[in-house]
């Protein structure tokens, strides 16, 4: 067993700490403008882990976490303002209740595979999108409006970390071995012993949690919510980030959440454009770049130290130094990990 | 009962419409078993493209229709060749979200290029209504000429696919990619065809649209689209009498729910249907059913 009081794990709780307390000093200082980036920031990141989870490790294609995230966002705004609650309890709720939903539609559409579950997801959204748009009691068409401010850059950054934390632990435990397995071939992992639709259920109410908790933080920081928020679109804004961040990759996902939100927030004026742009920047990843940007690797101490000592001498190179992509400019390569073309999505069925 | 029957009667045109861009769908997943998100675009361009060549051209609505389907079609091969073709043997994923990217870039550059809001389609025909059973269920010419431009793809579709040379070449492709390569069929050009009928088909259901909402915005592929997959799926994706079929369907069920007070449930209500065949029978109403091989 390893031991957890590692260097690596101190460093990077010594960091976390140090970041909490930069933001909390920082944020409430920024204009409204830039605070209320950080948390689009924070809650894309939480989206964008939270589906990598299931389409990146588990191979499941899903094109419904927008549902998921309207789930958790109109728990959570009902919770507060219709009864009264307090925040943590109505977080809890917002996760609960979309873990319900992630069994509801998990169990029975799993059994689908590729591009017919991502359309069944989809229409899942939708469905759920057509139901919030007539049902009065949450708005219907107008949305709840009047939520209470009630994220704070507290909340955020603890769910945030705990959100890649649990992502990055279970990835790397034997469960995750199991996501893996699933995603790279399902009828193999079947027969070595693991219980696939269980394992994949698991990955993906995971997944419809953490989107739950982000739709609440979505809802308690900008008072407003509607279906139309949650259409297919944003379930596709939130697949563009973990397909260019590298499916398969936390590093990447973070990364791409966090570079398309300020993109697309400097974009804000030309929304059309920035679209098309989206749109040109998939096509090109698939097709030069099929794993996306950081495939399946991560940026970790070790691997940075790696770099470190390549990039200085400090140790006999390695091989032939891996080229650093054009599409990634100063992309941290882990030169010791093997490269996994494809980035993991082998489900060619 | 005429209420239902004049249901039935609008279900009749919008369900052409849905088969005729179902038709493309079933087509391209049939032969690379792909889900071309943009299909529904690209019925957006044709729609335009016959809208501007009555508008500024002033040319009538046969010739319009057969400019849209030949730039649709054009356009179709392009996207084929740019974004699909590179892809035809990476994981199927990768090539649904190219297609997810091609829909994005043709959507928006559609509201950057065509101005977001929609504009009023000419009607440059007098339509007629015909007044059946004592008056209660209208009909209109209009029903009609969608409902028989529908019917006269449809048989030449069967035709080209049937009967001639290149129709035989897209089934052995869809059968089996590698064999009919090594039979000698152009695989490249045999789906490149593909592209080009699916599309083209979708334009004419675009022109229908225009016709039918008198209305053209760079958005208005989006629903159909998804609506046309749904129905392709219904009916048994790669299969062509199945996309008619299911397209039909659809089309029937949306009106008559559109008729009840659940009207307002009317998209939730596809999509129910979509899960539920997906659930019961995924190879669709008329799909065949093929067996995983272990």
């Amino acid at each position: 067993m390893e031991p957890y009081l590692r260097k690596e794990n101190l460093a990077v709780g010594a960091l976390l700490v140090l970041g909490f307390l930069a933001g909390q000093a920082l944020v409430p200082a920024l204009n409204p403008y830039l605070q209320a980036q950080v948390f689009t920031v924070g809650i894309n990141i939480i989206l964008a882990v939270s589906l990598n989870l299931i389409n990146g490790f588990t191979g499941q294609f899903s094109l419904g976490h927008a549902g998921f995230m309207a789930v958790g966002a109109y728990t959570a705004a009902v919770a507060t303002t219709r009864l009264g609650l307090p925040f943590a309890l109505a977080l809890l709720m917002a996760a609960a209740a979309s873990a319900l939903m992630g069994v509801l539609v998990g169990a029975p559409t799993l059994r689908l595979r590729g591009d017919y579950l991502a359309i069944a997801t989809l229409g899942f959204g939708e469905i759920l999108r057509s139901v919030l748009y007539n049902v009065d009691y949450v708005g219907g068409a107008t949305g709840l409006f009047g939520i209470p401010r009630l994220t704070s850059w507290a909340w955020l950054f603890v769910l945030t970390v705990l959100t890649v934390l649990a992502v990055k632990n279970l990835v790397n435990s034997t469960r995750g071995l199991a996501l893996k397995a699933v995603r790279d071939d399902e009828i193999a992992a079947e027969d070595v012993g693991v219980d696939t639709t269980q394992t994949k259920v698991l990955a993906f109410v995971l997944g419809a949690v953490f989107a739950g908790v982000g739709g609440a933080l979505y809802a308690h920081y900008f008072f407003v919510i509607q279906p139309t928020t949650f259409s297919f679109l944003k379930s596709f804004e939130i697949l563009v980030y973990v397909v260019l961040g590298g499916l398969g990759s936390i590093t990447g996902s973070i990364v791409s959440a966090t570079l398309l939100t300020l993109l697309s927030a400097a974009l804000q004026q030309l929304a059309a454009l920035r679209m098309v742009l989206y749109g040109l920047a998939l096509v090109l990843v698939m097709i030069f770049r099929p794993g996306g940007l950081f495939g399946t690797r991560e940026v970790s101490f070790e691997s940075m130290g790696q770099l470190w000592r390549r990039l200085t001498g400090r140790q006999p190179p390695a091989p032939g130094p891996a080229p650093l992509s054009p599409l990634a400019p100063g992309s941290p390569d882990a030169p010791d990990l093997p490269e996994v073309t494809g980035g993991g999505t082998a489900q060619d069925r | 009962m005429t209420s239902i029957l004049q249901q039935i009667v609008n279900g009749l045109s919008l369900g052409s419409i849905y088969a005729l861009i179902a038709l493309g769908y079933t087509m391209v997943y049939g032969i690379i078993k792909l889900i071309n998100f943009a299909h529904g675009d690209v019925y957006m361009v044709g729609a335009y493209v016959a809208f501007f060549a009555v508008t500024l051209l002033s040319v009538n609505l046969g010739v319009a229709l057969l400019l849209a389907m030949l730039v649709a079609a054009l356009l179709g091969v392009l996207i084929e060749r740019v974004a699909y073709r590179p892809l035809r043997n990476a994981p199927r994923i990768a090539a649904l979200i190219t297609a997810i990217g091609v829909s994005f870039i043709l959507e928006n550059g559609g509201i950057i290029v065509l101005k977001p809001d929609p504009r009023a389609f000419p009607d440059p025909i007098q339509w007629q209504q015909i007044r059946l059973l004592g008056g209660s269920l209208v009909l209109s010419t209009q029903d009609l000429f969608i409902v028989g431009v529908t019917v006269v793809m449809m048989l030449l579709l069967v035709w080209f696919v049937q009967r001639t040379r290149t129709g035989r070449a897209m089934r052995a492709v869809a059968y089996d990619m590698q064999a009919a390569a090594l039979m000698g069929v152009d695989v490249d050009r045999t789906v490149a065809t593909t592209f080009a009928v699916g599309s083209a088909l979708a334009a004419v259901a675009g022109v229908l649209v225009g016709l039918y909402y008198n209305r053209v915005d760079p958005l208005m592929g989006l629903i159909p689209g998804l609506k046309a997959f749904i129905a392709a799926v219904l009916g048994g994706i790669g299969s062509i009498p199945g996309a008619m079929l299911g397209g039909y369907l659809l089309g029937v069920i949306e009106a008559l729910v559109g008729g009840t007070r659940f009207s307002l449930f009317r998209d939730a209500i596809s999509f129910a249907l979509l899960i539920l065949i997906l659930l019961v029978r995924p190879a669709g109403l008329l799909g065949r059913n093929v067996r995983e091989k272990v």
